[in-house]
């Protein structure tokens, strides 16, 4: 017997009754999530070095100027694959749905925390669906170009003047990054509750009700465990 | 000891003093470095150098890359021989400098010309290497016009490959550092001039303060046009700042007949951009968006979870457990709304 999901991944379950958690990421997903989450710190952190002179400090934390030139690309193929792993978790509760342009449309209502007038949403709400689709494409546009700039293996990949526009849409591209995980680490902060669900896996009922209710639902209307999965 | 300062060399071809002397090449006559914007001012401004090549002097005969390995000991590979004269093929980070030849049919005299130019770092007023830079103090710039590379602060990221406009860096394949014509800046800190002037036999290589050697090219020009070359000159390109090497050329009109010589080299756009203001407008957007977001966290009221939403939650739960307990197959259908 199988029960279509339609907003929920694999894995997501009522978890306890009273009162109500429910799990939102198997351990083998969180383990995959802050794996990311530490390469990327360490690229921001290792790139930053070397984007401005002023950041150039940096190298410090990584043991000198050629180390960290030499474990960034490393610390970046890292990163691609860790997150290749995530996207193909996530990517299909991420396409975008009709209800997510009026959610965009009362971004004020959520700025100011009040969600009550709001559409009711899956998973993932249209900031989260930012989120993913943006860093998505950036990091698969900073590993295309940072492979076209990775002097000690593939001197000669490209040349020069592609080399020149490579390097600076890698480096705009990773202040974008930059910027949209300012965004996601922000608001997982602000709502209050969101980061257990990466930490211990689970949220509580009044959270996924009040931010992802048809998320909510769907797993409210299955059988607590699902043989076909 | 004697710990005079040296003179500053004046001709590759005088003959080196012979009691030592104390460099006079100072950390202090630095006028610009990479990824550092405030530097001393300079107590004292040296004579600009240049070293200029008469490409209608040189005869290929590559004594000038031969001293340059000699001086400098690096160890160029041996190379296979593939048809053409360039050896190695190309510049390396044990070559610094190359002759290259090119055959060019004059379709006004129908003449073939032998063209042959000595290859290597131009040695620019305006450094595209040193503007791209990202490691302190790896690439230097001397008030005499001298840009060097200090291969103990470079990490070997590439980055000058990008900046330079003659294609002229390449990173050592084991000791991940960048190399490149210096100029013999240890030999010019000591009043000498460079090793390949010094060697050159017929002087197409000569060496001196930049004045002197555009006044020295003004004169083998002038001769050159007596000798039919309407359209000989001086290679001083000054979209870079004029640099301190300088070519004499037959076709000064057409630079780009020299092996690909830039007819009009400038550090490009898109390194500027990436240099400039990119830089700074990205760390002050990335600044400000983290120093936002933690003002904005710390005063801003927060999303907080209400209890009239656990309430419903409990119900909502409560609710769908009994239908399915009811109806189990109807219940695993997706309702409410839900397309
Ligand atoms: C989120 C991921 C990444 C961030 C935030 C990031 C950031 C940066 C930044 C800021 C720079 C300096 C650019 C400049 O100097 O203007 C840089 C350089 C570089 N990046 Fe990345 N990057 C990331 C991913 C990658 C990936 C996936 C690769 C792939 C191989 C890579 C390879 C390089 C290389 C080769 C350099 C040149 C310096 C070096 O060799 O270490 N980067 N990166
Ligand atoms: S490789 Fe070139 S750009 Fe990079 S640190 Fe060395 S000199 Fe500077
Ligand atoms: S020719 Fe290239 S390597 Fe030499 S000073 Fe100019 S930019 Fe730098
Ligand atoms: S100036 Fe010195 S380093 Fe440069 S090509 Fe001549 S000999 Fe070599």
């Amino acid at each position: 017997m199988t029960e279509e999901r339609q907003y929920s991944a694999p894995g997501d379950e009522i978890e306890t009754r009273k009162p109500v958690t429910v799990s939102r990421y198997r351990g083998i997903t969180r383990l995959n999530h802050w794996v990311t989450a530490f390469t990327m710190i360490g690229l921001i952190l290792s790139g930053m070095a070397l984007f401005h002179p002023s950041l150039y400090f940096l190298t410090g934390l990584f043991g000198g100027g050629p180390t960290t030139r030499w474990l960034h690309p490393l610390m970046g193929i890292l990163l691609f694959f860790s997150f290749l792993l995530l996207f193909l978790q996530m990517w299909r509760l991420n396409l975008p749905k009709r209800e997510d342009a009026e959610w965009l449309a009362n971004i004020k209502e959520v700025v100011k925390g009040e969600e009550e007038n709001l559409p009711e949403l899956g998973k993932y709400n249209a900031g989260q669906k930012f989120v993913f689709w943006g860093m998505s494409g950036l990091i698969l546009v900073m590993i295309v170009t940072g492979v076209m700039i990775w002097e000690q293996y593939f001197p000669g990949l490209v040349s020069i003047p592609v080399r020149r526009v490579a390097v600076a849409v890698h480096a705009l591209s990773a202040v974008a990054a930059v910027l949209i995980f300012i965004v996601h680490v922000y608001a997982a902060i602000w709502t209050r509750g969101t980061i257990r669900a990466m930490t211990r896996g689970t949220v509580t009922g009044g959270w996924a009700y009040r931010h992802h209710r048809k998320w909510l639902r769907e797993l409210a209307g299955r059988r607590k465990t699902d043989p076909a999965e | 000891m004697t710990t005079e300062r040296a003179p500053q060399p004046t001709t590759a071809a005088a003959n080196p003093p012979i009691q030592p002397m104390a460099s006079n090449l100072l950390p202090s006559d630095v006028v610009r470095a990479s990824a550092m914007r405030d530097l001393p001012a300079p107590e004292r401004q040296l004579t600009k150098v240049a070293k200029l090549i008469d490409v209608s002097r040189c005869i290929g005969c590559k004594a000038c890359q031969s001293a340059c390995i000699e001086w400098n000991d690096t160890h160029p590979d041996v190379e296979e021989n593939v048809g053409v004269y360039e050896n190695p093929h190309d510049l390396t980070p044990e070559m610094f400098t190359l002759m290259r030849f090119t055959e060019y049919a004059n379709p006004e005299t129908h003449e073939l010309e032998w063209l042959i130019r000595k290859d290597g770092c131009m040695h620019c007023e305006d450094p595209g290497c040193l503007t791209a830079c990202p490691a302190p103090g790896a690439i230097v710039q001397y008030s005499n016009g001298i840009v060097d590379f200090i291969s103990d602060n470079c990490i070997g990221c590439g980055y000058c490959v990008a900046g330079c406009p003659f294609d002229i860096p390449r990173i050592h394949k084991t000791a991940h550092v960048s190399k490149k014509c210096t100029l013999c800046s240890d030999r010019v800190a000591v009043g000498q001039g460079p090793a390949c002037a010094k060697a050159c036999p017929t002087q197409a290589i000569v060496f001196g303060t930049k004045d002197e050697m555009i006044a020295h090219a003004e004169m083998r020009i002038e001769d050159l046009k007596e000798r039919g070359y309407e359209k000989a000159g001086l290679y001083d390109p000054q979209g870079v700042g004029g640099t301190h090497v300088m070519y004499v050329l037959h076709h000064a009109d057409k630079p780009s007949l020299y092996a690909d010589l830039p007819d009009d080299p400038k550090i490009s756009a898109v390194v500027k951009g990436w240099k400039g203001a990119a830089k700074d407008v990205g760390l002050a957007a990335m600044g400000i968006a983290a120093v936002g977001a933690m003002a904005h966290g710390a005063l801003a009221r927060a999303n907080e979870v209400s209890a009239h939403d656990d309430a419903e939650a409990q119900e909502m739960v409560a609710h769908a457990a009994e239908r399915l307990a009811v109806e189990p197959q109807e219940a695993a259908r997706p309702q409410e709304g839900a397309p």
